[in-house]
Protein backbone atom coordinates (compact mmCIF):
# COMPACT_ATOMS: atom_id res chain seq x y z
CA UNK A 1 0.00 0.00 0.00
CA UNK A 2 1.54 3.16 -0.64
CA UNK A 3 2.08 6.29 1.56
CA UNK A 4 -0.74 8.48 0.26
CA UNK A 5 -3.58 5.58 0.68
CA UNK A 6 -2.33 5.33 3.85
CA UNK A 7 -2.34 9.08 4.78
CA UNK A 8 -5.90 9.15 3.06
CA UNK A 9 -7.46 6.40 5.87
CA UNK A 10 -5.05 7.83 8.86
CA UNK A 11 -6.18 11.81 8.11
CA UNK A 12 -10.09 10.32 7.85
CA UNK A 13 -9.75 8.58 10.89
CA UNK A 14 -7.56 11.32 12.69
CA UNK A 15 -9.68 13.99 11.81
CA UNK A 16 -12.91 12.72 12.32
CA UNK A 17 -11.84 11.40 15.78
CA UNK A 18 -11.21 14.66 16.35
CA UNK A 19 -14.50 16.24 15.08
CA UNK A 20 -16.21 13.59 17.22
CA UNK A 21 -14.15 14.25 20.51
CA UNK A 22 -15.60 18.07 19.86
CA UNK A 23 -18.99 16.20 22.07
CA UNK A 24 -16.59 15.29 25.05
CA UNK A 25 -18.64 17.13 27.73
CA UNK A 26 -21.93 18.12 25.73
CA UNK A 27 -23.18 15.02 24.62
CA UNK A 28 -26.77 14.58 24.65
CA UNK A 29 -26.27 12.65 28.40
CA UNK A 30 -24.08 11.49 30.49
CA UNK A 31 -23.56 7.66 29.25
CA UNK A 32 -23.69 8.85 25.59
CA UNK A 33 -20.68 11.17 26.24
CA UNK A 34 -18.82 8.78 27.51
CA UNK A 35 -19.25 6.48 24.28
CA UNK A 36 -18.49 8.88 21.85
CA UNK A 37 -15.38 10.11 23.56
CA UNK A 38 -14.12 6.13 23.41
CA UNK A 39 -15.39 6.37 19.71
CA UNK A 40 -13.48 9.60 18.78
CA UNK A 41 -10.27 8.08 20.95
CA UNK A 42 -10.33 5.11 19.25
CA UNK A 43 -10.88 6.61 16.12
CA UNK A 44 -7.37 8.80 16.67
CA UNK A 45 -5.71 5.08 17.53
CA UNK A 46 -6.25 3.96 14.30
CA UNK A 47 -5.30 7.45 13.01
CA UNK A 48 -2.10 6.39 14.66
CA UNK A 49 -1.55 3.03 13.59
CA UNK A 50 -1.77 3.90 10.12
CA UNK A 51 0.41 7.29 10.44
CA UNK A 52 3.48 4.77 11.69
CA UNK A 53 2.77 2.61 8.54
CA UNK A 54 3.32 5.27 6.24
CA UNK A 55 5.71 7.04 8.78
CA UNK A 56 8.21 3.85 7.97
CA UNK A 57 7.75 4.44 3.79
CA UNK A 58 8.24 8.37 4.27
CA UNK A 59 10.96 7.92 6.89
CA UNK A 60 9.43 10.38 9.51
CA UNK A 61 6.96 9.60 12.50
CA UNK A 62 3.92 9.01 13.20
CA UNK A 63 3.21 12.76 15.21
CA UNK A 64 5.18 14.63 12.42
CA UNK A 65 2.81 13.44 9.95
CA UNK A 66 -0.38 14.04 12.15
CA UNK A 67 0.44 17.48 13.21
CA UNK A 68 3.35 19.22 11.01
CA UNK A 69 1.43 18.93 7.68
CA UNK A 70 0.30 21.75 6.06
CA UNK A 71 -3.98 21.87 6.17
CA UNK A 72 -3.71 21.46 2.12
CA UNK A 73 -1.49 18.40 2.47
CA UNK A 74 -4.12 16.59 4.67
CA UNK A 75 -5.58 13.61 2.21
CA UNK A 76 -9.14 13.07 4.34
CA UNK A 77 -12.20 13.11 2.86
CA UNK A 78 -14.34 15.96 2.83
CA UNK A 79 -16.88 13.79 5.08
CA UNK A 80 -14.50 13.91 8.73
CA UNK A 81 -13.99 17.58 8.17
CA UNK A 82 -17.30 19.10 8.59
CA UNK A 83 -18.11 20.69 12.09
CA UNK A 84 -21.15 19.13 13.58
CA UNK A 85 -20.85 19.49 17.76
CA UNK A 86 -23.85 21.63 17.36
CA UNK A 87 -26.26 18.99 15.76
CA UNK A 88 -26.56 15.82 17.23
CA UNK A 89 -28.98 14.26 14.47
CA UNK A 90 -26.26 15.30 11.85
CA UNK A 91 -23.55 13.79 13.77
CA UNK A 92 -24.86 10.01 13.81
CA UNK A 93 -26.04 10.53 9.82
CA UNK A 94 -22.65 11.08 9.72
CA UNK A 95 -21.13 8.38 11.97
CA UNK A 96 -23.59 6.00 10.23
CA UNK A 97 -22.25 6.99 6.70
CA UNK A 98 -18.55 7.02 7.42
CA UNK A 99 -18.80 3.22 9.34
CA UNK A 100 -20.81 2.02 6.56
CA UNK A 101 -18.12 3.16 4.30
CA UNK A 102 -15.34 2.45 6.62
CA UNK A 103 -16.27 -1.42 6.74
CA UNK A 104 -16.47 -1.29 2.98
CA UNK A 105 -12.73 -0.41 2.95
CA UNK A 106 -11.40 -2.50 5.69
CA UNK A 107 -13.26 -5.34 4.77
CA UNK A 108 -10.98 -4.99 0.80
CA UNK A 109 -8.03 -4.51 3.26
CA UNK A 110 -8.36 -7.39 5.29
CA UNK A 111 -7.41 -8.81 1.59
CA UNK A 112 -4.38 -7.57 1.24
CA UNK A 113 -1.03 -9.03 0.27
CA UNK A 114 0.97 -6.53 1.82
CA UNK A 115 0.18 -8.89 5.54
CA UNK A 116 1.03 -5.51 7.59
CA UNK A 117 -1.91 -4.08 5.89
CA UNK A 118 -4.26 -6.96 6.31
CA UNK A 119 -3.25 -7.32 9.82
CA UNK A 120 -3.60 -4.09 11.39
CA UNK A 121 -7.31 -3.85 9.45
CA UNK A 122 -7.93 -7.04 10.84
CA UNK A 123 -7.23 -5.50 14.60
CA UNK A 124 -8.72 -2.31 13.55
CA UNK A 125 -11.99 -4.19 12.17
CA UNK A 126 -12.38 -5.70 15.90
CA UNK A 127 -12.96 -2.39 17.35
CA UNK A 128 -15.01 -0.78 14.30
CA UNK A 129 -17.71 -2.90 15.51
CA UNK A 130 -18.55 -1.53 18.08
CA UNK A 131 -18.34 1.63 15.99
CA UNK A 132 -21.07 0.46 13.68
CA UNK A 133 -23.32 -0.98 16.38
CA UNK A 134 -23.13 2.48 18.41
CA UNK A 135 -23.94 3.85 15.10
CA UNK A 136 -26.57 1.36 14.46
CA UNK A 137 -28.71 1.68 17.58
CA UNK A 138 -28.33 5.35 17.18
CA UNK A 139 -29.68 5.30 13.22
CA UNK A 140 -32.25 2.94 14.22
CA UNK A 141 -33.48 5.26 17.36
CA UNK A 142 -33.59 8.47 15.20
CA UNK A 143 -34.87 7.06 11.66
CA UNK A 144 -37.93 8.98 11.96
CA UNK A 145 -36.43 12.33 12.98
CA UNK A 146 -36.74 14.71 9.82
CA UNK A 147 -33.29 16.38 10.74
CA UNK A 148 -31.75 12.93 10.25
CA UNK A 149 -33.36 11.70 7.30
CA UNK A 150 -32.24 15.31 5.96
CA UNK A 151 -28.71 14.88 7.65
CA UNK A 152 -27.69 11.60 5.50
CA UNK A 153 -29.87 13.45 1.95
CA UNK A 154 -27.15 16.17 2.44
CA UNK A 155 -24.16 14.04 3.82
CA UNK A 156 -24.53 11.57 1.03
CA UNK A 157 -22.40 12.30 -1.60
CA UNK A 158 -19.75 13.23 0.95
CA UNK A 159 -20.07 10.09 1.67
CA UNK A 160 -19.40 8.47 -1.59
CA UNK A 161 -15.88 10.55 -1.94
CA UNK A 162 -15.02 8.51 1.16
CA UNK A 163 -14.54 5.33 -1.03
CA UNK A 164 -12.33 5.12 -4.29
CA UNK A 165 -14.68 4.04 -7.45
CA UNK A 166 -14.48 0.58 -7.15
CA UNK A 167 -16.20 0.61 -3.68
CA UNK A 168 -18.85 2.72 -4.25
CA UNK A 169 -21.43 0.60 -5.83
CA UNK A 170 -21.16 -1.60 -2.28
CA UNK A 171 -22.03 1.16 -0.34
CA UNK A 172 -24.99 2.46 -2.70
CA UNK A 173 -26.30 -1.16 -1.84
CA UNK A 174 -25.30 -0.67 1.78
CA UNK A 175 -27.53 1.81 2.47
CA UNK A 176 -29.73 1.32 -0.56
CA UNK A 177 -29.47 4.72 -2.02
CA UNK A 178 -28.48 6.08 -5.98
CA UNK A 179 -25.03 7.03 -6.59
CA UNK A 180 -24.75 10.48 -7.21
CA UNK A 181 -21.91 12.82 -8.12
CA UNK A 182 -19.22 12.35 -4.88
CA UNK A 183 -17.85 15.34 -3.49
CA UNK A 184 -14.13 13.88 -3.51
CA UNK A 185 -10.92 13.38 -1.69
CA UNK A 186 -8.54 16.25 -2.29
CA UNK A 187 -10.60 19.44 -1.88
CA UNK A 188 -10.79 20.51 1.36
CA UNK A 189 -13.88 22.25 3.27
CA UNK A 190 -13.31 25.34 5.03
CA UNK A 191 -14.16 23.99 7.75
CA UNK A 192 -10.53 22.33 7.82
CA UNK A 193 -8.10 25.40 8.45
CA UNK A 194 -9.76 25.92 11.77
CA UNK A 195 -10.04 22.56 12.89
CA UNK A 196 -5.92 22.39 12.30
CA UNK A 197 -5.32 25.29 13.67
CA UNK A 198 -6.73 24.11 17.14
CA UNK A 199 -5.49 20.42 16.84
CA UNK A 200 -1.51 21.54 15.90
CA UNK A 201 -1.87 24.63 18.12
CA UNK A 202 0.44 23.36 21.31
CA UNK A 203 2.93 21.70 19.38
CA UNK A 204 3.15 24.17 16.97
CA UNK A 205 3.68 26.88 20.35
CA UNK A 206 6.99 25.06 20.79
CA UNK A 207 8.87 23.68 17.52
CA UNK A 208 10.76 21.19 17.67
CA UNK A 209 10.05 20.07 21.22
CA UNK A 210 10.32 16.65 22.73
CA UNK A 211 7.18 15.86 24.37
CA UNK B 1 -30.61 19.99 18.67
CA UNK B 2 -34.32 18.57 17.81
CA UNK B 3 -33.29 15.66 16.97
CA UNK B 4 -31.14 14.86 20.50
CA UNK B 5 -33.92 16.03 22.55
CA UNK B 6 -35.93 13.17 21.57
CA UNK B 7 -32.74 11.12 22.54
CA UNK B 8 -33.19 12.46 26.05
CA UNK B 9 -36.54 10.98 26.70
CA UNK B 10 -34.91 7.93 28.38
CA UNK B 11 -34.86 7.13 32.43
CA UNK B 12 -34.31 3.49 32.82
CA UNK B 13 -31.86 2.86 34.79
CA UNK B 14 -30.09 -0.42 34.51
CA UNK B 15 -27.70 -1.93 37.08
CA UNK B 16 -25.03 -3.82 35.64
CA UNK B 17 -23.62 -7.12 36.98
CA UNK B 18 -19.88 -8.05 36.18
CA UNK B 19 -18.29 -11.50 36.26
CA UNK B 20 -14.65 -10.75 36.41
CA UNK B 21 -13.71 -14.48 35.26
CA UNK B 22 -16.03 -17.27 33.86
CA UNK B 23 -17.11 -19.56 36.76
CA UNK B 24 -16.72 -16.37 39.06
CA UNK B 25 -20.04 -14.96 40.74
CA UNK B 26 -21.77 -11.97 39.59
CA UNK B 27 -20.65 -8.44 41.02
CA UNK B 28 -22.49 -5.51 40.90
CA UNK B 29 -20.80 -3.52 38.79
CA UNK B 30 -22.93 -0.30 39.29
CA UNK B 31 -25.62 1.58 37.25
CA UNK B 32 -26.11 3.44 34.22
CA UNK B 33 -29.09 5.23 32.32
CA UNK B 34 -30.14 4.42 28.96
CA UNK B 35 -33.44 4.53 26.46
CA UNK B 36 -33.61 1.03 25.79
CA UNK B 37 -31.92 -2.81 26.06
CA UNK B 38 -30.20 -2.04 22.95
CA UNK B 39 -28.53 1.44 24.26
CA UNK B 40 -28.06 -0.41 27.68
CA UNK B 41 -25.96 -2.96 26.15
CA UNK B 42 -23.57 -0.90 24.16
CA UNK B 43 -23.40 1.22 27.64
CA UNK B 44 -22.38 -1.22 29.70
CA UNK B 45 -19.94 -2.85 27.03
CA UNK B 46 -18.29 0.32 27.15
CA UNK B 47 -18.08 1.24 30.81
CA UNK B 48 -17.31 -2.70 31.82
CA UNK B 49 -16.04 -4.50 28.67
CA UNK B 50 -14.34 -2.97 26.74
CA UNK B 51 -11.07 -3.41 28.64
CA UNK B 52 -10.99 -7.15 29.01
CA UNK B 53 -12.28 -6.54 32.38
CA UNK B 54 -15.29 -8.61 32.45
CA UNK B 55 -16.05 -12.02 31.04
CA UNK B 56 -19.88 -11.74 31.28
CA UNK B 57 -22.27 -8.90 32.34
CA UNK B 58 -25.92 -8.51 33.65
CA UNK B 59 -27.84 -6.17 32.39
CA UNK B 60 -31.10 -5.78 34.40
CA UNK B 61 -33.76 -2.72 34.39
CA UNK B 62 -33.36 -1.55 37.88
CA UNK B 63 -37.47 -2.00 38.32
CA UNK B 64 -36.93 -5.57 37.87
CA UNK B 65 -34.80 -5.75 41.26
CA UNK B 66 -37.15 -6.97 44.13
CA UNK B 67 -35.51 -5.02 47.52
CA UNK B 68 -36.24 -5.65 51.07
CA UNK B 69 -34.44 -3.54 53.35
CA UNK B 70 -35.11 -3.04 57.20
CA UNK B 71 -36.30 -4.10 59.20
CA UNK B 72 -37.10 -7.08 57.50
CA UNK B 73 -33.62 -8.11 56.61
CA UNK B 74 -32.03 -6.89 59.84
CA UNK B 75 -31.22 -9.49 62.45
CA UNK B 76 -33.90 -10.05 64.99
CA UNK B 77 -31.59 -11.76 67.88
CA UNK B 78 -28.08 -10.88 68.38
CA UNK B 79 -26.81 -13.71 66.27
CA UNK B 80 -23.57 -12.18 64.75
CA UNK B 81 -22.16 -16.28 64.36
CA UNK B 82 -24.41 -15.99 61.19
CA UNK B 83 -22.77 -13.36 59.73
CA UNK B 84 -21.01 -13.51 56.85
CA UNK B 85 -18.81 -10.77 56.80
CA UNK B 86 -15.75 -12.82 57.41
CA UNK B 87 -16.62 -13.93 53.22
CA UNK B 88 -14.77 -11.09 51.99
CA UNK B 89 -11.49 -12.49 51.86
CA UNK B 90 -9.75 -10.24 49.46
CA UNK B 91 -10.40 -7.38 51.93
CA UNK B 92 -9.36 -9.16 55.00
CA UNK B 93 -6.55 -10.71 53.63
CA UNK B 94 -4.99 -7.06 52.40
CA UNK B 95 -5.64 -5.91 55.88
CA UNK B 96 -3.82 -8.95 57.13
CA UNK B 97 -1.01 -8.23 55.18
CA UNK B 98 -0.72 -4.85 55.88
CA UNK B 99 -0.44 -5.57 59.68
CA UNK B 100 2.14 -8.04 58.96
CA UNK B 101 4.24 -5.45 56.58
CA UNK B 102 4.30 -7.59 53.65
CA UNK B 103 2.10 -5.72 50.83
CA UNK B 104 1.76 -8.17 48.13
CA UNK B 105 2.16 -11.84 47.80
CA UNK B 106 5.71 -12.75 46.22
Amino acid sequence: MNAPELLSLADDELILGWRNSEWTGIAPFLEEDVAFSSIAQTEIGHARAWYELAARELDTDADSLAFDREPDEYLCAPLVERRMADDWARTIARHLLYETADRIRIQVLLNSIDREVAGLAEKIDREETYHRMHAEMWAERLRDEPAFRKAVDELWPYALGVLPQEQRRLLCEAVERDEVEAVERGEHTEELRPLWEEMTMVRRSVPGASW
Amino acid sequence: MGAARGARARGVIWEVFRQEREGQPFQHGGSLEAPNLVFAEAYAREFYGRRGESFALWIVPRESVEEIREPYVADVFDRDYRRVDGYSLKVKLKEARERAGTSEPR
